[in-house]
């Protein structure tokens, strides 16, 4: 009987102001507040608000028979709040059906994780304490910025008593296996690992409205075919969908709305499916093998990999950069700074950064800077601004207490590296 | 496929980026396998290059019955020249009346004889021709027609290549008189050159010479643009054909010498005129010093600007770190470009601007206005609008900051200059001759 686990991406990144090394030093403000604000009035419009009445619509007509997940991140959840509400009132309706489950990540969709594990455990709890705060309930299971998950990730969210992570069904890593089974990490037996049906996601998230593609165009009854076909040989199929794929990325006019109102009825009038929630499944489903990876896979590109985001110097010299003042930020506490950090840390900064021309950027999620110098310039630019705050912010605390000197001064430490970096 | 190309200038004939272009794409068009006779004002020493004809268009016989009709054709040409200015003589707004009155009775001129015409013998006669951009540059252009239609008169071609203004009266000529396609190149127009001011004597023959012309080839989508916009010419009849660069390895290895490697040396390579935007630069340059000390500033080249731009960069006060090395030739533009660490082409308006990419050739990282149409071709390349000045010199101050962004950047440029190679413009200009000629 095999289940269908549907958790849909939400995430926004707040982008970067064109910030000039004139600006370094003379102003401390980092983002460009229009266009996060423009960019977000146009998805609430065309994306969230309609898909959120629409799963609300869905989970009332099937009576608790249709479920799904949200992983949504701490920025998106700021943008919300910052400038449409009502977005937030939408999820909040959707979490009362008790039917949603509400997925757990780093608040700053950061790949904090690499490089200082005292700082993703921050924005862990964080983002976990933020997410019951607003829906009312803890996070059971967890899904990396980008899916960006390795085994040492498996076995950090075991401490932190984590259910079910969910990660990328990469071929590199499954090999001849399927990802239609629950795993587990090497040594790890909680939390569960959830591989993503990347073929199946996909050719929704990204195939849909490509005229050229052989199977367009998708229907409910087409794709539930295709769900019917590897049924047997499945316990779980693990759809992992950007919501901006809804409405953004694959315009109404494609029909990817008539889709997705068609699709729970297309994949119920099999008796054998049912759509569960991650946590749900977690404790009902059993784990058939043990899934070894050592490097770290991620859902973007064809290799899976973190080089979208890792794949040239520029990027690590920024994240470098931006890592090695991990332990002095974090020493000092300063609440305003703590927060600028976060957001830099944002995974998409650094995504802008690549080089990769032909195999990034969606239509939904442009680089804001249109090529990946001025993306690192611009960044370079806010952390030489930010860098010039910490070290006076230091020189302040440190002229209140001298005593605690050198606390503050720490060397900083880089964790965990990318492999074969 | 055998072409009548008509030039103003050809290695070592030379005095800019035209005769560099003309070079490599006759040199990738006869790989393969156009028969070329390259037509210059004047040829000093040997007219044989090893893949085409160089002929001399100074002392080219013309023959009295040559002359008829030329003269005949020149009739014609010009009449439908004076027309086209007749009618749309009021779109040139700063078009004074006597200019106007000056170029409509040097298109309706006869044939004139007071120019060096040298009798040869009862029944032919030749003009003697200087070549270059002298001050008697419109006559030489008017003697440089005649000769050139007197030589095609004697040669077998299938098509007319003309490159700049300076050719098009002699290809309206050539095409008037032997029926043969006219595709008329267009690297820079009159609008470039000069912005608003332009002399309304060369607009009018560019513009006769593209209408007349079967096919227009622009080096760049920008000067199309231009194209299209102030002459009116037909969209379609206008094809893009991207420059392209001869050399794809850096001849020399030039080392920086050590008491100079603390330092970050920007450059600024090309004439010192409005056209290629240097007060952009020292403004930019301005606002580098002001937040890193350790760079100096480079203008090479000479123009009309220059003088101005001294007494700017004094008034400044940043003379210490802005320095003029002048006219730069051969290979002190190697060495030149070997030792910086940038290179800025703040155009206000280029064509398309071949120097960007022999820059690439020393590694060097360049800053390209997004005025220019070499910014069309490399999408690797840091831009900036060329009135943007800040803007230019945050990116100016990152390149120098930044070694990993400079490494990035030129890894990336390499790679694309890879495919920007004359050979594949080649192939674009023969499918332009083989569709001219089925049209003709």
């Amino acid at each position: 009987m095999p289940a269908l686990c549907l958790c849909f991406d939400v995430h926004e990144a707040y982008r970067l102001r064109r910030y000039t090394v004139f600006d370094i030093g003379q102003s401390s403000v980092y983002e460009d507040d229009d266009r996060n604000c423009d960019s977000l009035m146009a998805l609430a419009r065309a994306c969230y608000l309609p898909m959120n009445e629409l799963m609300l619509r869905l989970i009332r007509r099937y009576k608790k028979a249709f479920k799904c997940a949200f992983a949504i991140s701490g920025t998106a959840l700021d943008q919300f709040e910052q400038y449409a509400p009502e977005v937030i009132d939408g999820f909040k309706a959707l979490a009362a059906t008790g039917c949603v489950e509400f997925v757990a990540g780093t608040s700053a969709h950061s790949l904090a994780f690499l490089y200082s594990e005292e700082e993703f455990d921050r924005q862990v709890k964080a983002h976990s304490a933020r997410l019951k705060d607003v829906f009312g309930k803890k996070p059971l299971c967890f899904r990396n910025a980008e899916y960006v998950y390795n085994n040492e990730l498996a076995l950090a969210l075991q401490k932190s008593g984590f259910k079910a992570v969910l990660a990328e069904g990469a071929d590199h890593v499954l090999g001849w296996r399927s990802p239609n089974y629950l795993y587990q990490a090497p040594g790890v037996s909680e939390p569960r690992l959830f591989l993503r049906n990347a073929s199946l996601s996909e050719d929704v998230s990204i195939n849909f409205s490509c005229r050229e593609w052989a199977s367009w165009p998708l229907t409910a009854e087409k794709f539930a075919g295709w769900c019917r076909g590897v049924a047997d040989s499945a316990d779980i199929i693990n759809l992992f969908w950007d919501y901006h794929a809804f409405g953004a990325r694959h315009s109404r006019e494609t029909g990817i709305v008539d889709f997705m109102t068609a699709l729970p009825a297309a994949l119920l009038e099999d008796k054998r499916f049912r759509f569960m929630t991650p946590s749900e499944a977690a404790k009902k489903i059993e784990i058939r093998g043990v899934v070894d990876v050592p490097g770290f896979t991620s859902w973007k590109d064809r290799e899976r990999d973190l080089t979208m985001w890792l794949g040239n110097d520029m990027q690590k010299d920024a994240i470098h950069a931006l890592y090695a003042l991990d332990a002095r930020v974090r020493a000092l506490g300063d609440p305003a700074l703590l927060h600028d950090y976060g957001r830099l840390q944002s995974a998409d900064h650094f995504y802008n950064m690549s080089t990769k021309w032909f195999t990034g950027y969606l239509s939904d999620r442009p680089n804001p800077f249109g090529n990946p110098y001025d993306a690192y310039i611009t960044f370079m630019n806010v952390l030489a601004d930010f860098v010039m705050r910490l070290v006076a912010a230091e020189k302040a605390a440190n002229a209140k207490q001298p005593a605690s000197r050198g606390k503050a001064a720490g060397k900083p430490r880089v964790r965990r590296k990318k492999s074969g970096d | 496929m055998r072409i009548l190309m008509l030039g103003w200038e050809f290695p070592p004939h030379i005095s800019g980026g035209l005769g560099t272009a003309c070079y490599g794409m006759t040199q990738a068009l006869a790989k393969l396998g156009a028969e070329i006779v390259f037509v210059l004002p004047r040829v000093k020493g040997g007219g044989e290059s090893d893949f085409l004809r160089l002929a001399s268009a100074s002392g080219t016989p013309i023959t009295r019955e040559a002359a008829s009709r030329i003269f005949l054709a020149g009739q014609s040409v010009w009449r439908e020249s004076v027309r086209f200015l007749e009618l749309d003589s009021p779109i040139f707004p700063y078009c004074t009346p006597e200019a106007y009155a000056e170029t409509v009775r040097w298109l309706g001129r006869a044939p004139d004889r007071e120019y060096g015409e040298a009798r040869l013998s009862a029944h032919s006669f030749t003009y003697d021709i200087q070549g270059g951009y002298g001050p008697d540059l419109m006559s030489e252009v008017r003697r440089y027609s005649r000769l050139a239609a007197a030589l095609a008169l004697r040669e077998s071609f299938d098509v007319v290549h003309a490159h700049d203004w300076m050719t098009y009266p002699a290809g309206m000529l050539v095409k008037a008189l032997t029926g043969r396609p006219l595709v008329a190149h267009i690297h820079a127009t009159e609008f470039d050159r000069c912005g608003e001011n332009i002399n309304v004597q060369v607009a009018g023959m560019e513009r006769a010479g593209l209408m007349t012309a079967d096919r227009v080839v622009a080096v760049s989508h920008l000067t199309s643009r231009t194209v299209v916009e102030r002459y009116g010419v037909p969209q379609d009849k206008v094809v893009v054909v991207h420059n392209a660069v001869a050399r794809h390895e850096a001849e020399r290895h030039y080392v920086v010498p050590p008491r100079i490697r603390h330092e970050k040396r920007v450059l600024f390579l090309g004439r010192v005129t409005f056209q290629k935007g240097p007060e952009y630069f020292m403004e930019a340059a301005r606002l580098v010093l002001k937040r890193l000390p350790n760079v100096r500033f480079f203008m090479a080249g000479s123009g009309d600007m220059l003088p101005k731009l001294i007494r700017r960069a004094g008034q400044l006060r940043i003379g210490g770190r802005f320095h003029f090395a002048g006219f730069l030739r051969g290979e002190e533009v190697d060495h030149m470009f070997a030792l910086s660490d940038l290179y800025v082409m703040p155009s206000v308006s280029e064509p398309f601007g071949i120097t960007p990419l022999e820059a690439i050739l020393y590694d060097v990282p360049v800053l390209l206005s997004r005025q220019s149409g070499v910014s069309e071709v490399l999408k690797n390349a840091l831009k900036a609008d060329f009135w943007d000045t800040r803007d230019m010199a945050d990116k100016i101050c990152a390149v120098l900051r930044y070694p990993c962004l400079a490494a990035e950047l030129v890894k990336n440029c390499r790679q694309e200059l890879r495919s920007i190679r004359w050979e594949n413009a080649a192939g674009q200009l023969m499918a332009i001759y083989r569709d001219a000629c089925a049209r003709a």
